[in-house]
């Protein structure tokens, strides 16, 4: 179940917006300017079923998006979906791992107290007796230079 | 027949002797005939695997996927609390204080293990740096990588986390690490073959118990593990899809 962003979480000012997300789901989101710089050497894991929400969580990705574990489980991965991501990099994250393909892309994520974090992303379908069950996202700490050309980019994708 | 068992070539010189014996152990117990067949690089054994000559391997986690997924390999056990993890150390008198204010065009030593150099490669990237824009210096141990950063051959060494803690006091007092990866869930693995595959519930509970008996318990500290834990075959996909993410 995704809920709204509620204000008594956010640290700092912020700003207010509703997303349409996947499976015709609707969120407010409160966000603010505040980066929580990715932490070195680690990789934030996760995996979700075929519909995109989430079955498991390493501890990585529990302290950076700022949520408890069950806060997270069987929740749409679009909890993570931050405003300033064009619509587009996830219909062509969706596109390519419906097709059986891995995808590759620098993602800012939303975290509950409404800061942010880059990441580089690497998302692929998980097989299991030719059937995809789900699945896996492992997040790595993104080159500045590449998170620098998607702060140019990115708005001009809407 | 006999059977062929094979540890991944990045195993510690200090356990040779641990894994003959472990080998004998392993033919006691299971009743099998089992020939240890010791590989000197990574090339050789994934020669040895490809042409169907491997029944029983103790596994690098780059090989997991190709074992599982072309060989029909299923996993057995792997080392309690001893996961793979890489570290990337400079000279201690090197100025660089993180990997994001490394160069192009740096001098990067490695070995040949190839889920080390992978997650090593992974902790470049912030810098910018990747095989295209790095010089690597492939060395036969880590003590080889220490002694290129002491001598200024190489600005960069990668190391299996392990082998780094493992060097002298006065080596890593002339080192400075720049970042330890945390990634903990890639770690080696005991497979079976599919020639073996109809009696692994049996290597598999003789494995994990191996601990639990004193004449176990001593040849396992022959091998520097403490005991054997069980993998399920989705704990095993679900690395082999890890690795495969960070393959890219």
């Amino acid at each position: 179940m995704l809920h709204d962003m509620k204000h008594d979480d956010i640290v700092g000012d912020y700003q207010e917006i509703t997303l349409n997300l996947f499976g015709n789901l609707t969120r407010k989101i409160l966000y603010t300017q505040i980066e929580t710089p990715y932490p070195d050497g680690k990789l934030i894991v996760s995996t979700t079923d075929p519909n995109g929400v989430i079955t498991h969580v390493n501890q990585a990705f529990i302290e950076m998006s700022g949520y408890t574990k069950d806060e997270l489980l069987n929740t749409p991965h679009s909890i993570l979906r931050h405003p300033d991501m064009p619509p587009a990099a996830f219909k062509d994250l969706w596109d390519t791992i419906q097709k059986g393909n891995k995808w590759q892309g620098f993602v800012k994520n939303l975290r509950k107290d409404g800061g942010y974090y880059w990441v580089k992303a690497t998302v692929i379908p998980n097989v299991r007796n030719g059937k995809v069950t789900g699945y896996t996202s492992v997040r790595r700490k993104p080159s500045r230079t590449k998170v620098e050309e998607c702060i140019k980019l990115y708005p001009t994708l809407f | 027949m006999s059977n062929l068992f094979t540890i991944s070539p990045d195993f510690s010189p200090d356990h040779i002797s641990g894994w003959y014996i472990f080998n004998t152990w392993l033919q006691k117990q299971t009743g099998e005939a089992i020939h240890l067949e010791m590989y000197n690089d990574f090339h050789s054994q994934r020669e040895a695997i490809k042409s169907d000559k491997v029944d029983l391997i103790y596994a690098n986690p780059f090989d997991a996927a190709m074992l599982v997924r072309e060989k029909g390999f299923l996993p057995l056990v792997k080392p309690l609390g001893r996961a793979d993890e890489a570290i990337i150390a400079v000279n201690a008198e090197n100025t660089v204080e993180d990997v994001a204010h490394l160069l192009p065009g740096i001098r990067v030593a490695v070995t040949d293990d190839p889920d080390v150099h992978l997650m090593g490669m992974i902790m470049l990237e912030p810098g910018d740096l990747d095989a295209n824009n790095v010089n690597i210096n492939v060395c036969d141990t880590y003590v080889l990588v220490a002694k290129h950063l002491l001598r200024g051959d190489a600005d960069v060494g990668i190391f299996l986390a392990e082998a780094y803690d493992n060097l002298s006091n006065m080596i890593k007092s002339q080192l400075k690490i720049l970042v330890r990866s945390q990634i903990s869930v890639i770690h080696h693995s005991l497979m079976i073959g599919p020639k073996l595959v109809e009696k692994r519930d049996k290597f598999q509970s003789l494995l994990v118990d191996m601990s639990n008996d004193a004449k176990g318990k001593g040849v396992l500290e022959g091998l520097g593990i403490d005991a054997w834990v069980g993998i399920e075959d989705e704990e095993m996909e679900f690395m082999i899809d890890l690795m495969d993410t960070l393959n890219t």
